[in-house]
C-alpha cells in the first residue's frame, strides 16, 4: 500500500526524539552559584573539611544548599552571588594556603538525569563570561638555549677526545655552532668524533676547510619545539590549576600556540602576571681567577660571564651551566635556624646527579643562582609582537659547604614574601621557552547574560514568525512542517548537549536561528513538488509519493554542499566562529532528518493510504 | 495560497545578456571600491585592542576621551555602542607600548578618573601577528570552500553548471565584500563566518535549479536549452523565494534582536541572500548556457566506456 509505514519505524523516531529530549531537559535547569575547593599539590580534601565549613556557613549565616565532596573536590552551592562570595571568604581563612577555592556556576541538573549522563550545552565564553589567551610560545630562545648548550657539550666532548679546537661559538642567525680549528685533520677528527656522539646532528664545513658547522637535524628541532610546548602546556596548566578556577582549559593549538580559558575570571590582570611570567633558574660557579675589573672595562675572560646581582654588585661567573631550573620538582619558603627567609629546593634525579658531580670537586667555592625572566619589552619584533628581554639577575651566591645532592637550599634572601614569591614561581616551573600573549579576550558576567538573553530572543521571535508563515502558507501541511521543526530544535539541542566538544557561542545562536530560517527549505521543496504533481493530475497517493522521492536527491544535494562549507569553516575558525561551524553541521543534519523522514511519517500518518480526495496545501 | 502561477515559463534567458553586463558592472564597481576605500577590517584583522565598558548613566564621551588623552592613548577611538551606557573604545597596536596590558590600564584610568566606577563588559586584543594570519586563513577557507563546491557539483553535474555555481558564488562574496566597503562597515571574525555560511546558502539555491535543469533536460525533448532552463527556474522559482523569505525573516529577526556584536554577521547575511537569490537564478543559469550547455551534457552516460579511447597517444 502507497504512503504506509510499518509501526517500527514510528516507534523508532519518536524513540529519537524522546531520547533527544531527555538529553536536551538539563539546560532548562538554572545554575547554582557554587564553590569548588581542592587541594593543591600533596593536600587532601577530607570528610572532616567538608563537615567544618558545613559548620562555619551555618555559623555565619549562609545557607548553601549543598556541600558535597565528590572526587577529591568539595562542591558547595549557595542560593545567591552574594552568599558565594562570602562562603569564599570564610573558606579561604579556615583552609589557609593548603587549598584552592575557586568560583563556580554549577549546573543543578536533578540527579536522575545526570545518572543518565545528560548535561547542559558547554557555553562559551562568550556566553558564560571569562578570558581567553592564546599564547605564543618563543620557539627561537628554545633553539637558542638548545646551541648554547651545544656549544659546551661540544668544548667537553673535544677536551676529552683530546682534541685541539681554537674556537667554539654558537651562530645564533644560522642556528648552527662554529667549531674552528687549525687543521684540516682536526676538522675531519673532529666530525667524526661528535658525529659519533650524537647522530642528530648536521655538519657541514666552511668554504676555508677550517671550521665545522654544526646544525640541529629536522628531527630534533621538531622534538625541541614539540618539548617546549609540551612543557609550556603542563606548566601552565600547574599555574592555572593555583589561581584557583573552575574548568579551565589549557589545550594545544597548532605547531606553537597554547589556548588558555579561565571560565568566570575577570581580574585579567592577576592572571596574566601568572601566566606571563616566566622564571628559571641557573646555577652556576663564581670565577674568581678571572678580573673583576678588567672585566667591568669590557675584557671579559673568554669562559665567564659578567652579571649583577640584585643590588647592582657585579659578578663574574663561569659560562658553563651546572643545573638549570628544570630539574627542579618542589620548591617552598621556610626560615633557617637564624630565622632568615629561605627557599629549600627538591631536584629530580638527573639534576641530583648534575648538582653532585659538578659540587664534587667545587666545594670552598661559590655557587650563584642566577634568576632569569623573559618580559616583553617595547621593541617590536619583525613577527610585530614585542621582543621579549631577557632580565637576568644573581640572586644569590653562596659557599658550597658540601657536596650538593638533591634538597638544597637557597640562603640570602631579603624578606619572607620574596622568599614565597620565589619558591611560587620556581615551583610553577621553569619554562625553557618563554611564551606571550598574543590574543585576550575578556567577557563581563553582565555581557555573558546578555548575550544569552538576546539569543534566545532571536531564536523565539525567528521560530514564532517561520511558523506562522508556515502555517498561512501550507494550511495542515504547513503545520506538519512546524512540528518538524520543533522536533528539529529539540534534537539540535539534545545533540549538542551530548556531543562533548560542542560548544554554544553567540556566533552559534545565530548559527541557530539561521537554521530554523533554513531547515524549512527541505519541507518548501517536497511541498512545493507535491502540489506540482497534483497540478499535473496525479492522484493524491502518487503525489505524496513522487513528491517525497523526487525531491529528495535535491536536498541531500544541496545540503552535503553546505556541510562541505560547514566544515571548511570548522577548520579555520577559533572559538566563537567554531561553536558557529558546530551548531550549522548539527543543524543540517537533524533538520533533514526531521523534514524528510519525520514529515514523511506524519503526512503519512494523516493521508497515507486513505481515499483522500484533496490535501490541504 | 500561492506566490506564483505561470501557465507558461518565463523567459528568463531572454535577458540573460542584460544579467551578465549589471553583474560585471556590479562585480567590478565592488572591486573598484574595494581597490579605492579598503575594506575596513576589524580589530581580528588588524590587531589592536577593543574594551568595551558600561556606564551606570548614558555616558559622556567627551570626559572618556579626555580621561584616555591623559593616560596617553590619544589615538584611541570612542563610540557608543548599542546603546547610550555603552562606550566602545579602540585603540591601534602600537609599537612603544607592551599591547597585552592596554586593556588593564585603559579600565584603571578610567576607574580612577570618571566620578562612578565603570564595568568592564569586554576586553579584546588580538597582536598582529594574528590578525594576519587570520586574513590568509579566511582567504584560503574561502578559496576551499569554493574548491571543493567546484569539484562536488562538477562530478553531480557537469562542468559547465559547476562554473556556472562557482562563478555565482564568487559574484556573492564579491558584492557582499563590495557592499562592506562601500558602506565601511566593520568586517570582522562573524562577517567571515556569515559570509561562509552565504557560500553554503548561495550553493543550496543554485543546486535546486541545476537538479530541475537536469531534469528537465530529460523531460522535454524537443525544447531547446534556453527553453529548458527557463522552464527549469519557472518551476522552482516559487521554492527560492519562498526560502529566501523564511531565511530573511529569521535575519530580519537577527538583525533587530541579535544585538550589536551580531549586527555585522545579519547584515552581511540578509544582503547576500537576497544577492545570491538574483545570482543562482541569473548568473549560475546564464553562464552555463553561455558556456554552451546541451542536453547530451546532461543525459545519462552510455552504458560503454570504451577505454583508453579519450586519451592521448603516449
Amino acid at each position: 500500500m502507497l504512503n504506509k509505514n510499518p509501526i517500527w519505524r514510528y516507534v523508532l523516531v519518536i524513540g529519537m526524539l524522546l531520547l533527544a529530549l531527555v538529553y536536551a531537559l538539563p539546560n532548562l535547569y538554572p545554575e547554582d552559584p557554587a564553590l569548588n575547593i581542592s587541594a593543591t599539590r600533596g593536600g587532601t580534601v577530607a570528610e572532616e573539611t567538608r563537615l567544618q565549613l558545613e559548620q562555619s556557613f551555618r555559623s555565619a549565616n549562609i545557607s548553601a544548599k549543598s556541600v558535597v565532596l565528590a572526587e577529591g573536590q568539595i562542591l558547595a552551592r549557595f542560593n545567591s552571588t552574594e552568599d558565594q562570595l562570602q562562603a569564599r571568604e570564610i573558606a579561604n581563612q579556615q583552609l589557609g594556603a593548603n587549598f584552592v577555592t575557586a568560583l563556580n556556576l554549577a549546573p543543578a541538573t536533578p540527579g536522575w538525569l545526570t545518572a543518565i549522563g545528560a548535561t547542559p550545552m558547554n557555553l562559551g565564553l562568550d556566553l558564560r563570561g571569562g578570558v581567553h589567551f592564546l599564547l605564543a610560545v618563543d620557539m627561537k630562545a628554545a633553539l637558542d638555549k638548545n646551541l648554547n648548550d651545544m656549544v659546551q657539550t661540544f668544548r667537553a666532548d673535544l677536551r676529552e677526545d683530546k682534541l685541539r679546537y681554537r674556537n667554539v661559538q654558537a651562530d645564533i642567525d644560522s642556528a648552527q655552532v662554529q667549531v674552528s680549528f687549525r687543521s684540516t685533520e682536526d676538522v675531519v677528527a673532529a666530525e667524526a668524533a661528535l658525529k659519533k656522539r650524537d647522530r642528530e646532528l648536521v655538519f657541514t664545513t666552511s668554504s676555508d676547510n677550517l671550521t665545522l658547522l654544526v646544525g640541529i637535524s629536522e628531527i630534533r628541532l621538531k622534538e625541541i619545539r614539540e618539548y617546549a610546548l609540551e612543557q609550556n602546556i603542563t606548566i601552565i596548566r600547574n599555574r592555572v590549576n593555583e589561581i584557583g578556577v573552575a574548568e579551565p582549559l589549557v589545550q594545544r593549538q597548532g605547531a606553537d600556540r597554547i589556548v588558555v580559558q579561565l571560565p568566570g575570571v575577570q581580574d585579567t590582570a592577576q592572571a596574566k602576571e601568572i601566566l606571563g611570567a616566566t622564571a628559571s633558574l641557573e646555577f652556576r660557579l663564581v670565577d674568581t681567577e678571572g678580573d673583576l675589573g678588567s672585566a667591568l672595562e669590557g675584557r671579559v675572560p673568554p669562559n665567564s660571564e659578567l652579571y649583577y646581582s640584585r643590588d647592582g654588585r657585579p659578578v663574574l661567573l663561569e659560562k658553563r651551566i651546572m643545573l638549570t631550573g628544570d630539574h627542579i620538582t618542589g620548591a617552598s619558603s621556610g626560615y633557617d635556624e637564624y630565622s632568615q627567609p629561605q627557599v629549600n629546593i627538591k631536584l629530580d634525579a638527573k639534576g641530583g646527579t648534575l648538582l653532585s658531580a659538578g659540587t664534587k670537586n667545587a666545594i670552598g667555592r661559590r655557587m650563584a643562582s642566577v634568576f632569569i625572566e623573559y618580559k616583553p619589552g617595547t621593541e617590536i619584533g619583525a613577527d610585530g609582537n614585542p621582543v621579549l628581554i631577557k632580565q637576568q639577575e644573581v640572586i644569590n651566591d653562596a659557599t658550597i659547604q658540601a657536596r650538593l645532592g638533591r634538597d638544597f637550599v637557597i640562603t640570602g634572601i631579603n624578606s619572607p614574601a620574596e622568599a614565597q614569591n620565589l619558591a611560587t614561581l620556581l615551583r610553577a616551573g621553569a619554562l625553557i621557552a618563554p611564551v606571550q600573549i598574543i590574543e585576550e579576550r575578556t567577557i563581563g558576567p553582565s555581557l555573558g547574560k546578555e548575550n544569552i538573553e538576546l539569543g534566545i530572543t532571536a531564536i523565539q521571535w525567528g521560530m514564532a514568525a517561520v511558523l506562522l508563515f508556515m502555517a498561512v502558507y501550507y494550511k495542515a501541511f504547513g503545520m506538519v512542517a512546524n512540528i518538524a521543526l520543533v522536533a528539529n530544535l529539540v534534537l539540535l539541542v539534545g545533540m549538542m548537549s551530548l556531543i562533548p566538544g560542542a560548544t554554544l557561542t553567540l556566533p552559534g545562536m545565530a548559527g541557530i536561528v539561521l537554521t530554523v530560517g533554513m531547515a524549512v527549505d527541505a519541507n518548501v521543496l517536497i511541498f512545493e513538488r507535491i502540489r506540482e504533481e497534483l497540478l499535473e493530475g496525479r492522484s493524491v497517493q502518487q503525489a505524496i509519493h513522487h513528491g517525497y522521492d523526487r525531491a529528495f536527491a535535491t536536498i541531500a544535494d544541496s545540503n552535503i554542499t553546505t556541510l562541505l562549507v560547514a566544515l571548511v569553516l570548522f577548520g579555520i575558525g577559533t572559538g566563537p566562529v567554531k561553536g558557529f561551524a558546530v551548531t550549522l553541521a548539527i543543524g543540517i543534519l537533524t533538520s533533514i532528518f526531521t523534514a524528510v523522514v519525520g514529515t514523511r511519517l506524519l503526512v503519512n500518518l494523516i493521508w497515507g493510504g486513505r481515499r483522500v480526495q484533496s490535501l490541504p496545501i | 495560497m500561492q506566490i506564483f502561477n505561470f501557465a507558461k515559463p518565463l523567459n528568463f534567458m531572454r535577458l540573460k545578456w542584460a544579467a551578465v553586463v549589471l553583474s560585471a558592472a556590479l562585480v567590478l564597481g565592488s572591486f573598484t571600491s574595494i581597490a579605492i576605500n579598503g575594506i575596513n577590517w576589524g580589530l581580528d584583522f588588524t590587531g589592536g585592542t577593543v574594551i568595551e565598558v558600561g556606564f551606570a548613566k548614558p555616558a559622556d564621551l567627551v570626559a572618556v576621551r579626555q580621561t584616555l588623552t591623559n593616560a596617553g592613548y590619544e589615538d584611541a577611538v570612542v563610540q557608543l555602542f548599542g546603546t547610550s551606557r555603552d562606550v566602545l573604545i579602540r585603540i591601534p597596536l602600537r609599537a612603544d607600548i607592551a599591547q597585552a596590558v592596554v586593556g588593564d590600564t585603559v579600565l584603571q584610568a578610567l576607574n580612577s578618573q570618571q566620578a562612578e566606577a565603570v564595568t568592564m563588559r569586554r576586553v579584546e586584543f588580538v597582536g598582529p601577528s594574528v590578525g594576519e594570519e587570520l586574513k590568509q586563513d579566511g582567504g584560503l577557507a574561502m578559496l576551499m570552500a569554493l574548491l571543493g563546491i567546484l569539484a562536488y557539483v562538477a562530478m553531480r553535474f557537469e562542468w559547465r553548471l559547476s562554473v556556472g555555481a562557482v562563478a555565482a558564488l564568487a559574484h556573492d562574496v564579491i558584492l557582499t565584500l563590495g557592499l562592506f566597503s562601500v558602506l565601511q562597515l566593520e568586517f570582522d571574525l562573524t562577517v567571515l563566518a556569515a559570509i561562509l555560511a552565504l557560500i553554503g546558502y548561495s550553493i543550496n539555491d543554485t543546486i535546486v535549479v541545476f537538479d530541475r535543469i537536469r531534469e528537465s533536460f530529460r523531460k522535454l525533448r524537443e525544447a531547446t536549452v534556453a527553453q529548458t532552463i527557463n522552464d527549469a527556474i519557472t518551476s522552482t522559482l516559487n521554492r527560492t523565494v519562498i526560502t529566501s523569505l523564511t531565511t530573511v525573516l529569521v535575519l530580519i529577526v537577527l538583525f533587530y534582536m541579535g544585538g550589536a556584536l551580531i549586527h555585522g554577521f545579519a547584515t552581511a547575511l540578509l544582503f547576500g541572500i537576497a544577492v545570491g537569490t538574483y545570482s543562482s537564478i541569473y548568473v549560475a543559469s546564464a553562464i552555463a548556457e553561455i558556456l554552451g550547455i546541451s542536453r547530451e551534457d546532461m543525459l545519462p552516460p552510455p552504458p560503454v566506456d570504451k577505454e583508453g579511447e579519450s586519451t592521448d597517444a603516449l
